[in-house]
């Protein structure tokens, strides 16, 4: 039998919960014994609040303290006293987030009128940043509007993100591009 | 938040209204059921029958971008039948002052309108001032001009038959809604709002959640266990970004982006600095320049200090009357104005109205730098629907960030709770915190400066960046600094303070340079006591009430509930005396941390006591504003039809739509009402699975399966009358752009009766994009939607604009 997921919630759904023997036709126990012996037996326990709303929610993150040092799960913390270990679906499935092989592991850089990324260091990356940074500020930079006053700023950059961030590093983010001068800085929260 | 999420479980009548909690804040309704466990009545108004509607008690559907109506007719209803307040609406809101006799309204405007600016001479709303400075005031409520006979005179003409013609909502469940919900009015009873994007992203935005501000104050809502007024953010930390204000026209703290006139500090500060005369008001602004000065402090360290007016000319200013919001920046950037951007943790080609101008501006750009964990549709631009790279210049640097389980640092909840979150595995392979790449770079930039000669160089050289430890972002560092620390050995309020502690509370600190604080409404959240957000006490609070003080922290100083003087009669005992939020005990407050610590309004005896304050502390006169004269469009709310609208008159008053709103008039920025080639009003939503632009779902396997592709949902009616069947591929189309989308036909829309005909609304998720799924048939909702705002804050009107629907 070719069971896929959603044939797997869909007969494990349907039969009685506490059966031995499921309706895939096969002993579920030791699974669920050993994964709950992974989850505890070789991993650190993290708390964390999820990356999605704002309710907050708790979670509790196993990560492997053997061989790759990868979250081996994810789950809703019952000392939490928002959730009381509730998840909605999308914080349930945080490991999938985390253990994505599509995620992006290093910097890219696309090169004018190219078709496609190029893989580059970070230390080059930051270094040419720093460098467009630089020369379109200075080129923009205005002392006085037209009325005569002190504005000190460059209306050349611009900036949005991020309410994904940690507040210490919006903080230090939003000190970084005032002291740039930009004044084009916004983020979600207007939108 | 006013209140926050376990609070409430307090509330006797729980209305959801722009916003579908169910799906979107799915945790809250733990609370929400508890509540109705407890016999509170949930009432769900929406234009379509949301999972939020199908576990409400009372339903009734609403035309999208009529809510004013349907409010004003609430505050009719309110003060009809007398049903408010009266002893806290008397006491503790503006309804007794007296408004100076300009002020009027006509025909949709209020006094002092220019149609050249779109903009309102707002002295005319001034308030009638004693000799001493004070508002005069009618506490018996009976003076013509006072804002209560104002406010009763402006919303009379909301009867429930002319706002049942305008929002399509049938008059019946107008009058059980005001009904149901009026009784919070009651002493004692508490009644709460739960509201979300469906009443921001609207030209009447802020004044939609104004208009309930003021039922809530009406009916004595504001400061007790259970009500408040409830705005359910969408991200995890868009309360701790907009705090820190990753936005142009506030600084850390919510302190004004200084404008071109604020030629010095001094002026900065007097401009900024609300002056009272009223020995009763706190008017807690008055302590404007501790914070500024401390803020700055933080930015500069030692370079900054009372000579050089701690380094105030060194940040940016803005150009006076200019806009340079969200809206604006596109804008510019459309126009080729921008070279350079930063599109850190957000995706705009995808999130921002008319994305597809966003997108072609992007192409306008000399540089972009893309932080994200995946790829994107705004990084990946140059390469998507109808782009051709080898015709676009723009270089992009993609910086992968990692996951929030892989870093150290504190978020902060919709409740203002701010919570620490530590470290799991480490970033995966290159991936770096955020906070480490914004160090890093921040540091090439100094290098570069140091090296070679710039353009105004102080900011940069100066600017305090210790936040690294051993090479390593320490949010720790970052988050004491945001507290602040004393610089000085000093004695403030009696007591010793040595150089280089921590400030225990920003009632401590000083605008003369001795401490600094990058935000002052975190501080007291790490102190000599630690890092307060780490707390994970279980014990309640005395009141018993879901508060939980030692769990986490939460701004201002730990106080759960803001404007908890309101929840007191005015000899400070609770208005409900079960659940109470606060209570004096003749000689202090206690329960929550209390807006204040001075004594109730009257003693024991009943006589006022001197060294009392009003009960609205951030308020320069100490009274919540029912007539707020300092919004853009208007000191009370009035409805007005979205930009884009089925009708072609505004059945309220002579203004179609809000005369203030911003309208942009270049060629990307076309609109159409009451246009036949698109006859449909719609408006966007999201679901449970994904989240946002999708840029964080969409990679999922587990989610992408059960939301896998865009969709526009309709009627039965309306799909009869296109000949469209459930499950078919149509194209929803706008003056801006076009999407395909899989129509998914139920009962959960309905046709609206408006002002004599029939008006269909669709609605559509705006969590799609062209990159992934990969089918390159999947786009976004915003390619839709129009780029005008909200009055006052600018957000784009992207829950109510006009469409059509076509098959394939």
């Amino acid at each position: 039998m070719d069971v896929t997921r959603r044939h797997f919630i869909q007969i494990s759904g349907a039969t009685a919960a506490g059966l031995a023997v499921s309706g895939l036709g096969f002993d579920l126990r030791p699974v669920k014994a050993h994964a709950q012996m992974l989850k505890t037996k070789y991993a650190k326990e993290t708390i964390s609040i999820c990356p999605y709303c704002a309710v907050g929610c708790g979670v509790i993150v196993h990560t492997s303290k053997k061989g790759d040092g990868r979250v081996i799960n994810i789950e809703g913390d019952p000392d939490h006293v928002i959730n009381r270990g509730s998840l909605c679906s999308k914080g349930a499935s945080l490991a999938q987030l985390t253990e994505n092989d599509q995620r992006v592991t290093q910097p890219m850089y696309r090169a004018p009128y190219a078709k496609e990324w190029k893989k580059v260091s970070w230390d080059w990356a930051l270094t040419e940043i720093a460098k467009r940074v630089k020369d379109t500020r200075d080129s923009s930079f205005t002392f006085k509007n037209a009325k005569g006053q002190v504005v000190n700023h460059t209306t050349a950059i611009a900036s949005v993100g991020s309410a994904a961030m940690d507040n210490e590093e919006c903080w230090i983010y939003q000190a970084l591009m005032r002291a740039l001068g930009l004044v084009y800085i916004e983020h979600q929260a207007r939108i | 938040m006013t209140n926050h999420w376990i609070d409430i479980k307090n509330s006797d009548c729980i209305l959801i209204m722009g916003s579908n909690a169910a799906e979107n804040h799915p945790i809250s309704f733990k609370y929400v059921t508890a509540a109705q466990a407890d016999g509170a009545t949930l009432i769900s108004v929406d234009p379509r029958f949301t999972r939020t509607s199908s576990k409400a008690d009372v339903y009734a559907p609403i035309r999208s971008g009529t809510d004013i109506a349907f409010l004003g007719g609430m505050i009719k209803y309110i003060i009809d039948k007398k049903l408010y307040h009266q002893e806290y609406v008397t006491n503790y809101t503006n309804a007794a002052f007296i408004v100076g006799k300009k002020f009027s309204f006509k025909d949709g405007l209020f006094s002092g309108y220019s149609a050249k600016n779109r903009k309102y001479d707002k002295s005319t709303w001034a308030f009638d001032m004693d000799k001493n400075g004070v508002p005069k005031m009618d506490r018996s409520l009976k003076n013509s001009r006072s804002v209560f006979q104002l406010l009763k005179k402006h919303y009379s003409r909301y009867n429930t038959k002319l706002v049942s013609e305008i929002t399509g909502t049938p008059e019946k469940d107008l009058e059980n809604i005001y009904k149901i919900y009026a009784e919070t009015g009651k002493v004692g009873k508490a009644g709460t709002i739960m509201y979300a994007m469906g009443w921001t992203q609207h030209t009447v935005g802020t004044q939609n959640i104004r208009t309930m501000a003021m039922i809530q104050l009406l009916l004595g809502n504001m400061g007790v266990a259970g009500g408040g007024v409830n705005a359910l953010r969408g991200e995890s930390n868009v309360q701790g970004s907009t705090d820190h204000c990753l936005l142009w026209h506030i600084w850390p703290g919510y302190l004004r982006t200084p404008r071109s006139a604020d030629s010095s500090l001094a002026v900065y500060n007097k401009n900024y600095t609300p002056v009272s005369k009223d020995p009763l008001s706190a008017n807690w602004w008055q302590n404007y320049p501790k914070y500024s000065v401390s803020m700055l402090k933080s930015f500069f360290g030692e370079r900054a200090d009372s000579s050089n007016d701690f380094g105030y000319s060194w940040l940016p200013k803005v150009d006076d009357g200019k806009a340079y919001s969200w809206l604006d920046l596109f804008d510019a950037m459309y126009n080729g104005e921008i070279k350079g951007f930063f599109a850190w943790g957000q995706n705009p080609a995808c999130s921002g109205a008319n994305a597809n101008k966003n997108r072609q501006g992007m192409a306008n750009l000399d540089w972009m730098v893309n932080t994200n964990i995946f790829e994107n549709e705004t990084g990946s631009f140059w390469k998507g629907p109808g782009m051709d790279p080898t015709k676009i210049k723009t270089e992009v640097f993609f910086l992968p960030a990692c996951v929030s389980v892989e870093k150290d640092g504190s978020i902060t909840n919709s409740g203002r709770w701010m919570q620490w979150r530590y470290q799991g595995p480490k970033p995966l392979g290159n991936s770096l915190p955020d906070g480490q790449i914004i160090m890093d770079l921040g540091n090439k930039i100094k290098e570069l400066y140091t090296k070679q000669p710039g353009a105004f160089k102080e900011p940069i050289a100066n600017l305090k960046w210790d936040y690294l430890a051993d090479g390593a972002y320490d949010p720790h560092l970052v988050a004491k600094e945001i507290n602040g620390y004393f610089l000085r050995d000093v004695t403030v309020r009696g007591t010793d303070f040595k150089a280089g502690t921590l400030v225990p509370s920003f009632a401590f600190l000083q605008a003369d340079g001795s401490t600094s604080s990058g935000n002052w409404l975190y501080c007291n959240s790490y102190t000599e006591k630690g890092n307060m957000a780490a707390r994970r006490g279980q014990k309640d609070a005395p009141n018993d009430i879901g508060l939980y003080p030692e769990f986490s922290w939460c701004w201002p100083v730990n106080r759960r509930i803001i404007y908890n003087r309101a929840s007191v009669d005015p000899k400070g005992q609770p208005w409900d005396k079960a659940n109470w939020v606060i209570r004096w005990t003749g000689s202090k407050w206690e329960g929550d941390v209390p807006d204040g610590g001075w004594p109730p309004l009257l003693s024991a005896d009943g006589k006022p006591d001197p060294k009392s304050k009003h009960a609205f502390i951030m308020r320069k006169h100490g009274h919540a504003q029912i007539f707020g004269p300092g919004l853009n469009d208007g000191p009370f709310p009035e409805h007005y039809e979205p930009l884009e609208c089925p009708v072609e008159k505004n059945f309220m008053n002579a203004q179609r739509m809000n005369p203030t709103a911003p309208v942009y008039g270049g060629k990307a920025d076309e609109w159409a009402t009451c246009d036949p080639r698109y006859p449909y009003v719609a408006t966007t939503y999201r679901v449970v699975e994904h989240w946002q632009t999708g840029v964080m779902t969409r990679y999922q396997p587990y989610l992408l399966e059960m939301q896998p592709q865009m969709f526009v949902e309709m009627s039965k009616e309306l799909a009869e009358l296109r000949g469209i069947k459930n499950g078919e591929r149509v194209m929803v189309s706008s003056l801006r752009g076009k999407v395909e989308a899989t129509a998914i036909v139920t009962a959960r829309f309905k046709p609206f009766p408006v002002g004599g005909g029939t008006v269909h609304q669709v609605g559509l998720p705006w969590h799609f994009g062209w990159i992934k799924p990969e089918n390159g048939r999947e786009d976004s909702a915003n390619l839709l939607t129009p780029n005008t705002g909200d009055a006052n804050t600018r957000i784009p009107e992207t829950k109510a604009f006009m469409v059509n629907v076509t098959k394939v």
